[in-house]
C-alpha cells in the first residue's frame, strides 16, 4: 500500500528535517518549521496528520539494545503451518522481549522458516530461553526453528527515507 | 556487541526512557509536557535526552516514518557466502546507497541485510544489480505481514 500521493512537498520537507531527529529546543515544531518555511502550527497539523494516515508510526525514543546491555540479540525464526501463522503471529507479537514479528516468503530448500520474531535478552542464553517460549506457544504448528545470532554489524546507516 | 560493557543508567535516565518510547506529544512545547509528567525541569528533560542520544544509549529521538506508505520499497535479503567471498562481496553489498543496515550472522545464509529504496520497483533492479556483481543468490525476504508490537524495553 502507498500513500505517496497523500503527500505534498511541504510533507516531504517536514520528513527530510526530522527524519534523523526532532531539534531538542523549547519548541521543536517551531524549529521545524523555519527549516522548512512553515508556521509551527502547520507543522503540528501535518505531523498530526501523518501520525493519524500512519505515515509516522510513532513520536518517541529508539533505545539501542546494544548500549543499553541487551547484549544478546537473536533473530529466532520458524516454520510454522500457514494456516495458523496468523494467529500466531499476533501471540508472538504480544510477547514483551520481542521487537519485530513478521511473516516472510520460504525459499526452500535453503530457507524453510516464514516466521520472524527477534528477540532480545542480556546474553544469549537469556535468548535461548526466550526462544523456548516461542516454540512452546507455537506447539504442534511449528515444524522447525532456529536463532540467528548476529556476529558483527557490517553496516548501519538508518533508512534514509526522502533524499 | 561491539561495547564491552552497558552503559550507566540511573533510575531518572531509565524512567525517560521507559516513558518516550512512544506517543511523545505534538504540542507547542512538547518537551516541558513531558518533563511535568516526569517531575522534571524542560531543560533537565532536554539535557538528559541529548546525553542518552550522545552516549548511544537511544539511537534516535523523534518520528518514525513509515517507508511503505511513504511510496517506498523496504525488503530483507540473505546470502550465503564461502568465508573467502565474505570480505569482497561484504564491500560489493555495502556499496549500494540502498543498503540500510547489513549483519553477519552466524548460519548458512550469513549475510543479512536490509534495503529501501525510492520506489518499490527498484527493490527487484538491487538485488538483481547484487547478484551481478557478486555472482551469489540473493534470497529475498519481503515481509507479508507485519505483526502489532507494542513498545517496550523496561529498563
Amino acid at each position: 500500500m502507498s500513500a505517496s500521493n497523500a503527500i505534498d512537498e511541504f510533507d516531504r520537507a517536514i520528513i527530510r528535517a526530522t527524519q534523523a531527529g526532532l531539534p531538542l529546543t523549547h519548541a521543536p515544531y517551531e524549529t521545524v518549521g523555519q527549516e522548512v518555511g512553515l508556521t509551527q502550527q502547520e507543522v503540528m497539523a501535518r505531523m498530526a496528520r501523518m501520525l493519524d494516515d500512519g505515515i509516522i508510526r510513532r513520536i518517541g525514543a529508539v533505545p539501542n539494545h546494544y548500549a543499553l546491555g541487551f547484549l544478546g540479540n537473536g533473530m529466532t525464526v520458524w516454520d510454522v503451518d500457514d494456516e495458523a501463522a496468523q494467529d500466531l503471529g499476533v501471540v508472538i507479537g504480544n510477547l514483551d522481549f520481542v521487537s519485530h514479528a513478521y511473516l516472510r516468503p520460504r525459499h526452500r530448500p535453503h530457507w524453510p522458516y516464514n516466521l520472524f520474531a527477534m528477540a532480545h535478552g542480556r546474553d544469549r542464553s537469556e535468548v535461548a530461553s526466550k526462544a523456548e517460549i516461542i516454540r512452546t506457544l507455537l506447539g504442534e504448528h511449528c515444524r522447525s526453528g532456529e536463532i540467528l545470532y548476529s556476529t558483527r554489524i557490517l553496516k548501519k546507516t538508518g533508512l534514509r527515507l526522502v533524499g | 556487541m561491539n561495547r564491552a560493557k552497558p552503559l550507566e543508567l540511573d533510575s531518572l535516565d531509565r524512567a525517560i526512557i521507559n516513558a518516550l518510547q512512544g506517543g511523545f506529544p505534538i504540542s507547542a512545547h512538547p518537551y516541558a509536557d513531558v518533563a511535568k509528567d516526569l517531575g522534571l525541569e524542560e531543560q533537565d528533560l532536554i539535557d538528559r535526552l541529548r546525553r542518552l542520544l550522545d552516549d548511544g544509549a537511544l539511537s534516535r529521538f523523534g518520528p518514525m516514518y513509515h517507508a511503505e506508505r511513504l511510496g517506498g520499497g523496504l525488503t530483507l535479503a540473505a546470502m550465503k557466502l564461502p568465508d573467502e567471498a565474505f570480505e569482497r562481496v561484504n564491500a560489493i553489498v555495502n556499496g549500494f546507497e540502498e543498503v540500510a543496515h547489513n549483519y553477519a550472522r552466524d548460519h548458512e545464509l550469513n549475510m543479512w541485510f536490509v534495503l529501501a529504496t525510492e520506489t518499490p520497483e527498484r527493490i527487484a533492479e538491487v538485488i538483481n544489480e547484487i547478484e551481478t556483481a557478486t555472482g551469489h543468490t540473493v534470497y529475498n525476504m519481503p515481509k507479508s505481514h507485519e505483526f502489532y508490537v507494542g513498545l517496550r524495553l523496561e529498563l
